[in-house]
């Protein structure tokens, strides 16, 4: 294994969730709270999977994933998006923008798990 | 042959003669031959119908009862005739011109062609003529029977009486019918007729002049002994009562104005006005010839007849009493002719009038027909002319009847007088007075009759019959000012004088009162001003000359006026109607008045006049047309700008629409923003949760682990439930079903309370001057104290300085306190400020804030609440917000809740 997540997200609590049901996994797990320099974050950390959450501080997970897109060497790096709006423009909008999944939060552990490793094989 | 039978033959011989009279005249007039038909001496012969039976028999009746008051009668119409004929050439001038068939159609006319005010009039003429075609029939019968008693010692019956007027009516209405309704006359004229009342003018005449020369020097001694006898009768010591004969001369003046027969003989059969020229002097002649012999007769009637004889049929008795049979039986004609040529004219005129004011509208609506002229509806006109004849003839048979025959004959005249005088009102100011309307007339008609109707006719049945006796002693509802005979408590008043007085003098009050109160339509101007200056105008003015206009010009015309394709039909159609090919019509009258209507309908009726009258120039247009026009154009424009500023209402409700739609368009976007919000902020507590939660149940950890993983559920526990209470705290506040605590506190305290709350134990040092704290003020001191704790805990979050300072400053302002929280950190962003209060605007990272962004929403909601004001300061070295609260919030706070 020794894959690696980059997780942004800015909620503490739910930073420490993802990233001990990943760990306990044998994931490698890097984090990220803030939005205006995300791109920066995933360039360095060169993750195989991001877990993004749209309410970021500064800027919104749905730019951040724009411009994940937009560049040849993130073009087709599996995105899970996370949200606590669930509403279906939401799921719409992340659809649109290329998001590889849409989870609303609260989340099962499981399900989130299983995404994420469906989404490093695929 | 006794005289009796006498009587009838030559009763019969008379009827006969009368009849071959009329016929005659009747076929001449169509021939054409006028000639004589057309002399004054024919009209002022006719207009002796105002004398009728009552005059012939009563006035000397009245004279032996009252002593000279029946020369009133008299006066009146002499007044009239001699001071007044300038009245009568109006009136007659006004009928030819309008073509006036009654003085319903008149009055009607006159007030905008209104027939409702047709219809009053006629029922109103119809009532009161009653009485008087009763009083006819009571005459004849009257005289009938003194015959018979003289004849034969049995005496007649009541019975007989009865069957004698019966056949008197009917006989009448066969004359009416036979020469009132032998054709329709758009004039109205009915020569036959007219002549044979000529005839019997002469008759009554002679037949009075006969009687009283035989009394005078055939019983008495002649003039001289005569006159001592008058001086020797108790009609010599009569007193004249002065208010009594200024009423009744009034009266008689006005009656001959308005009853409806005089109208028909003196307006509607004249067929020269300068007959009138005639009349004014031959008339007054007649009335004297008529009054000379009066006195005499009743005087001689006193002394020779036993006491208690009735001195209504002195005319009769007092020949038959000196054995001269032929003179009785002359006057007895004289008598005869009187009633029958008065019920002749009575029953023309009430026919015609009910037949156009009641029958023929209601047939047109019944039938569902235009008004379309055809050889059907002229039928249906002369039979509903004759029925209305049968039917006036048989209301009067009704009447007499029903009132049994009993009161004097003069009494019942008197009664139909005041009747028909209400007509004055309505008649004098619709030929003088431009500003009287419809309304006015209607008032003042219904007014004048109900009046009339209370305190005269109604009472006049006895005291027993529709008016009960406790109505006349006690007044209407018991109500002493409503006695039919003492109105308004006037008491003591002649019954006849109290009731012309009250009736014609509410009748007038009401009739200006109600024309200077409402506003006359187009037609109704057009018609008084035609009416009023009939004299300035060409007397043929009103139907249009043809031949002078050219059929294009009007087209040219009437296609600017009423649109090409509208004026093209309607002229093609009365083409079509006058049978000619092409679109062009013949201006004929009939087309040109046509036209007018059509036009008046587009552009008022004193234009579409003025308008034809330019074209066809057969009328000048007068200064009076002119300001009709203007007053037309006035309206329009007021209407137009009627239309405009309804117009302009409608864009003000259409903006204020857009702007609600606009709102509400807004609330539903900020309801999507708030629901997205909230979800988020419950979401994201319970995700930390269930995945806390679900970590715990998988087992398989530390205990410093577990603890710290069940910590974290339990703070996020409480965050939901903080967030929770303050989503419904905030819509209570919002709703302002907020409950108030108010109380009298020192602000001090709440300052104090909300410090120690907020927790100041991480080195926020607060400065506060404790002696400006000392106000107390009315208020609810725990949502205050909410107030202060959020805003200290904002400046213990978010103040980012080395040594971060708060200074809470107090100060008193008029009715107000202002408290001012000022921080030393950087402030708020001047983009960010418009948004803090707003909920969910939490600002930067909220990790720092551990709210849920509600606190400054339900610090705004709570001020509002208490009649304060939450404000952020901007400007200041840190962040700074201003509380400021009434000192007493009572007030405030129950004008906001209410």
């Amino acid at each position: 294994m020794g894959k690696k997540v980059l997780l942004i997200e800015d909620e503490p609590n739910i930073i420490e969730a993802i990233s001990f049901i990943l760990k306990r996994d044998g994931w490698i797990v890097a984090t990220h709270a803030d939005g205006t320099t995300a791109i920066a974050a995933v360039e360095r950390h060169a993750p195989n999977v991001v877990v993004l959450d749209v309410m970021l501080p500064g800027r919104s997970g749905y730019d951040v994933l724009q411009d994940l897109r937009s560049v040849d060497a993130t073009r087709s790096l599996p995105v899970l998006m996370l949200t606590a709006r669930g509403q279906t423009k939401d799921r719409e909008m992340a659809e649109r923008l290329g998001a590889s999944r849409f989870m609303t939060k609260p989340f099962s552990n499981k399900e989130v798990l299983a995404c994420i490793q469906e989404l490093v094989q695929a | 042959m006794q005289p009796f039978n006498i009587l009838i033959a030559v009763c019969l011989a008379y009827v006969m003669a009368l009849f071959l009279i009329a016929f005659v005249a009747d076929r001449q007039a169509k021939r054409g031959q006028l000639g004589w038909l057309r002399s004054p001496l024919v009209y002022t012969l006719s207009l002796s119908i105002y004398c009728t039976a009552w005059t012939f028999y009563g006035a000397v009746g009245y004279a032996a009862r009252s002593g000279l008051e029946f020369v009133t009668i008299y006066l009146g119409p002499t007044l009239v005739m001699v001071g007044w004929w300038w009245i009568l050439r109006k009136l007659v001038r006004i009928g030819r011109s309008q073509r006036i068939t009654s003085i319903a159609d008149l009055i009607s006319s006159r007030y905008g062609k209104s027939n409702l005010l047709g219809v009053i009039v006629t029922l109103m003429a119809v009532i009161g003529t009653t009485p008087y075609i009763a009083l006819q029939l009571q005459s004849v019968t009257l005289s009938f029977a003194v015959f018979a008693q003289e004849t034969s010692s049995s005496g007649w019956g009541a019975s007989d009486l009865n069957a004698t007027a019966l056949w008197v009516a009917a006989g009448l209405a066969l004359f009416t019918v036979l020469f009132g309704t032998r054709n329709l006359d758009s004039n109205e004229r009915h020569y036959g007729v007219v002549t044979a009342i000529a005839a019997e003018a002469v008759m009554k005449l002679f037949a009075l002049i006969a009687v009283g020369v035989f009394v005078v020097w055939g019983v008495a001694g002649g003039a001289g002994d005569i006159l001592t006898r008058i001086d020797a009768s108790p009609i010599a010591g009569w007193d004249i009562k002065p208010g009594r004969w200024v009423s009744l001369t009034l009266l008689s003046a006005v009656a001959f104005l308005t009853l409806p027969r005089m109208f028909q003989v003196m307006v509607v059969e004249n067929v020269d006005e300068r007959h009138l020229a005639t009349a004014s002097w031959a008339f007054p002649l007649y009335l004297f010839l008529m009054s000379l012999f009066v006195v005499p007769i009743a005087v001689v009637g006193l002394d020779l007849l036993p006491a208690g004889s009735n001195p209504d049929l002195f005319v009769l008795t007092v020949p038959l009493s000196q054995g001269r049979d032929g003179l009785a039986i002359f006057s007895f004609l004289g008598g005869f002719s009187s009633a029958t040529s008065m019920v002749i004219i009575a029953a023309i005129a009430l026919s015609t009038m009910v037949s156009n004011h009641i029958v023929m509208p209601i047939w047109l609506s019944v039938s569902q027909q235009g008004a379309t002229v055809s050889g059907d509806v002229r039928q249906v006109v002369l039979m509903a002319r004759r029925i209305s004849i049968a039917l006036v003839l048989a209301l009067g048979y009704a009447y007499f009847r029903l009132s049994g025959g009993g009161t004097a004959l003069a009494a019942i005249g008197l009664i139909s007088f005041v009747g028909v005088a209400q007509f004055l009102p309505a008649l004098l100011g619709g030929i003088f007075w431009r500003g009287a309307t419809k309304v006015g007339a209607a008032a003042g008609l219904l007014t004048g009759f109900v009046l009339w109707a209370f305190t005269l006719f109604l009472p006049s049945f006895g005291s027993s019959f529709i008016l009960p006796a406790s109505v006349l002693a006690d007044g209407l509802f018991g109500i002493n000012w409503l006695r039919p005979q003492g109105l308004f408590g006037v008491s003591g008043m002649d019954p006849l004088v109290h009731a012309i007085f009250w009736s014609l003098a509410l009748n007038t009050i009401a009739f200006c009162v109600g024309s200077l109160a409402s506003f006359p339509k187009p037609q109704e101007r057009l018609q008084g001003a035609q009416f009023v200056n009939v004299f300035d105008h060409n007397p043929n003015s009103q139907g249009w000359f043809s031949g002078a206009a050219e059929a294009e010009d009007l087209l040219v015309m009437a296609q600017r006026i009423l649109g090409p394709k509208q004026a093209q039909d309607l002229f093609a159609q009365a083409a079509e109607r006058q049978g000619k090919a092409g679109f062009l019509p013949d201006t004929s009258p009939e087309f040109l008045q046509q036209l007018e209507r059509e036009l008046a309908g587009s552009v008022g009726a004193a234009t579409g006049h003025a308008m034809i009258g330019q074209i066809v120039g057969g009328a000048s247009v007068s200064v009076d047309d002119l300001m009709a026009v203007a007053d037309e154009t006035a309206q329009m424009m007021e209407y137009s700008s009627q239309l405009e500023e309804k117009s302009a209402e409608l864009g003000r409700t259409a903006r204020q629409l857009r702007e609600v739609n606009e709102q509400l368009t807004d609330l539903s976007v900020q309801k999507d923003a708030f629901l997205s919000q909230i979800s988020h902020e419950l979401r994201t507590p319970m995700t930390s949760i269930r995945a806390f939660s679900e970590i715990l149940r998988d087992g398989g950890m530390s205990g410093d682990e577990r603890e710290k993983y069940a910590t974290i559920i339990h703070d996020e526990t409480l965050r939901l439930t903080r967030l929770l209470d303050n989503l419904l705290d905030l819509s209570v506040l919002e709703n302002g079903q907020v409950e108030l605590d108010l109380q009298p506190v020192e602000l001090a305290d709440v300052i104090e309370r909300s410090v120690m709350r907020a927790g100041i134990e991480d080195g926020l040092n607060i400065q506060r001057d404790l002696l400006r704290e000392k106000v107390t003020v009315f208020t609810d001191p725990d949502r205050l104290s909410q107030v202060f704790i959020n805003l200290i805990a904002n400046a213990r979050k978010y103040c980012a300085a080395q040594a971060p300072e708060l200074r809470i400053e107090v100060r008193v302002q008029g009715g107000s306190v202002e408290v001012d929280f000022k921080d030393n950190g950087a402030g708020i962003p001047i983009k960010s400020q418009a948004v803090i209060f707003e909920k969910f605007s939490r600002l930067g990272d909220h990790r720092a804030a551990g709210g849920a962004g509600l606190g400054l929403a339900i610090s705004r909601e709570i001020m509002n609440n208490l009649g304060g004001s939450i404000t952020y300061l901007p400007g200041q070295s840190g962040a700074a917000f201003r509380v400021s609260l009434p000192i007493d919030a009572t007030e405030v706070v129950r004008v906001n809740q209410s």
